[in-house]
């Protein structure tokens, strides 16, 4: 069976949700083998294993994350080289698609991104994408080269099965063309103790809306174990941290809830969460556009609505 | 110095955007305009010439229509355009994109190369990596801030995880954020002045490109089909009389098992 490469999406060792998903989803089209670079693979090694990966090529040289994506490319390219995958899955995200770029003209091979699913047809790989803030389905196929796909989180629901996860250690050199773009200070960001954005199965999100109080946002996102969205409305207004914005500039979620709060719906918005499977939105004016999207709304004003709402939720917890 | 900006001609997000019988986005149904997103990478190197002597090119490929995006960003302040115009590009994927701009900026032989952080149409985000292998040029993409040093270019780059300070040195590609800046809005005397500045049209064969190169059948991927998604059903929508909105809600979630 063919080898489907998939890139690990990790921090120093910490493997992100994404990457039990791509695994499950190379799982489906061959032999899901993951590709791990940077340092922290005694942290990764039982997260792989766990989600199916039946070989693991460790790229471990933490001098070489102060390289941005190069390294990352030529050990991929490398890897397609030497293995002949069928197919590489890489999350979407910037990093993951600056390395596809690269990568897709490095090997002359078709590049996908966005994909929400991937599937073996009868031509051989068959991708969706979600375009124009989801009111197209886009089916294509890559015609030349090895297929590069950049999947969305949350595409597929990752699916716990045990592999052999035989590691092999692989290496690249790294041109000093390469190496004139570096990272000179990396301060990661502080915690917020609440799942990731992108990861998120429920995700509140506030907008102008909340006049720049996030409070009853954050306790009610709280209440049900969700991380927390800003529209660019709000983020623009200082409210909000940029990092956190759901949008067409911001992050793009598609989560099984997303709760719009006090945000209207413009077709910035509705860009990076239309996808989502239930939406909810609590807002003042009827006439909101995201009215059109809603499984349930609420028409009233979220500063009542929402702290009531999240009393009852933590009551009913007990 | 030289910087020269990818910009794209696209179709207003804010209209309704539909693809042709060719799979290819229908760029004839609605009005076009300068990809929004790409007002920011103009405004950052019309930033640079302020702080320095540098000529600011804009690039761009497309239908004539595309001239459009050219003289937006003229009007901004920039110094020149050069427009791909060709029938035969019609249909090209980012592989194909990234050929004609890498052979057009070439020519030019930038310090800097910039684009912004996605087009507002196609939103791959690929095309300046894509650049960056094909000429051969360190790339610092989505960058949130942007300082320059005589030739060294330092950037923030606020990622999921960490926010990262990164240092190159010229010739480089960089792509800027919305967050880098606040787009210039073109004055009365920016627009009458962009009509007197030099747009430079060039077919293929003058970037030494074949037409076999790019199109729809030069290009890595193919479109099978596109299909419409159903619109959403129509949920429910209550008021808050009586202060039941919450309680409704709360029913809701937990009917849906989602509390």
């Amino acid at each position: 069976m063919s080898e489907i490469l998939v890139l690990v999406d990790h921090v120093d060792g910490a493997v992100r949700k994404t990457t039990a998903e791509l695994l499950t989803l190379a799982r489906r089209l061959g032999e899901p083998c993951a590709v791990f670079i940077g340092p922290g693979i005694d942290s990764a090694r039982d997260a792989l294993k766990r989600y199916g990966a039946e070989r693991v090529y460790v790229l471990d040289s933490s001098d070489l994350s102060d390289y941005l994506v190069a390294p990352k490319v030529e050990a991929l390219a490398q890897l397609m080289a030497s293995r002949s995958p069928a197919t590489v899955l890489i999350p979407s995200g910037a990093e993951g698609k600056e390395i596809a770029g690269r990568l897709a003209i490095r090997t002359e091979s078709g590049l996908i991104t966005d994909a929400i699913d991937v599937e073996l047809g009868e031509g051989g790989l068959v991708t969706r994408q979600s375009v124009f803030a989801g009111s197209y389905t886009v089916i294509a196929n890559v015609t030349r080269g090895t297929p590069i796909v950049t999947v969305k989180p949350n595409s597929v629901t990752a699916e716990a099965v045990e592999g052999a996860a035989v590691e092999e250690a692989v290496d690249v050199a790294v041109s000093d063309a390469a190496k004139t773009a570096r990272i000179v200070e990396r301060q990661p960001r502080a915690s917020s103790g609440r799942p990731e954005l992108t990861e998120a199965a429920i995700v509140v999100s506030g907008g102008r809306g909340t006049a720049g109080n996030f409070e009853p946002v954050e306790a009610f996102a709280d209440s049900l174990g969700a991380a927390v969205g800003a529209s660019r409305a709000a983020v623009d207004s200082g409210w909000y941290p940029h990092s956190y914005q759901v949008g067409q500039t911001g992050k793009t979620v598609s989560p099984q809830l997303y709760v719009a709060a006090g945000i209207s719906g413009a077709i910035q918005h509705r860009a990076g969460m239309q996808t989502s499977k239930t939406i909810v939105a609590v807002n003042k004016d009827s006439e909101a556009p995201i009215f059109e999207l809603v499984d349930f709304g609420v028409v009233g004003d979220l500063h009542a609505i929402l702290p009531a709402a999240t009393e009852k939720i933590n009551a009913r917890k007990g | 110095m030289k910087v020269a900006v990818c910009v794209k001609y696209v179709p207003d997000a804010t209209a309704q955007r539909t693809f042709s019988s060719d799979g290819t986005v229908d760029r004839g149904a609605v009005d076009g305009l300068l990809s929004e997103l790409d007002e920011y990478a103009v405004e950052e190197a019309l930033k640079m010439r302020d702080s320095s002597d540098a000529e600011v090119v804009v690039v761009t490929m497309g239908p004539e229509a595309a001239r459009t995006a050219i003289l937006k960003s003229l009007q901004m302040g920039a110094d020149a355009g050069v427009h791909v115009l060709d029938d035969a590009i019609h249909g090209s994927d980012a592989v194909g994109t990234s050929l004609v701009l890498a052979k057009a900026l070439e020519r030019l032989e930038p310090d800097v190369v910039l684009c912004g952080m996605a087009s507002t149409d196609g939103s791959m985000s690929v095309v300046p990596a894509m650049l960056a292998e094909r000429m051969g040029l360190p790339q610092v993409t989505f960058a949130s801030e942007v300082t320059v040093d005589g030739t060294t270019v330092r950037v923030r780059r606020d990622g999921d995880t960490a926010t990262e300070t990164i240092e190159a040195n010229m010739p480089l590609l960089l792509s800027v954020t919305d967050q880098a800046n606040e787009p210039r809005y073109p004055s009365f005397k920016g627009i009458m002045a962009a009509k007197k500045k030099p747009v430079e049209t060039l077919t293929l064969a003058d970037l030494g490109v074949g037409v076999d190169e790019v199109g729809a059948d030069a290009a890595w991927t193919k479109v099978i089909a596109v299909e419409g998604r159903p619109p959403r059903s129509a949920g429910t929508v209550v008021t808050n009389d009586g202060g039941t909105g919450a309680e409704q809600l709360v029913g809701f979630l937990a009917g849906e098992r989602f509390v």
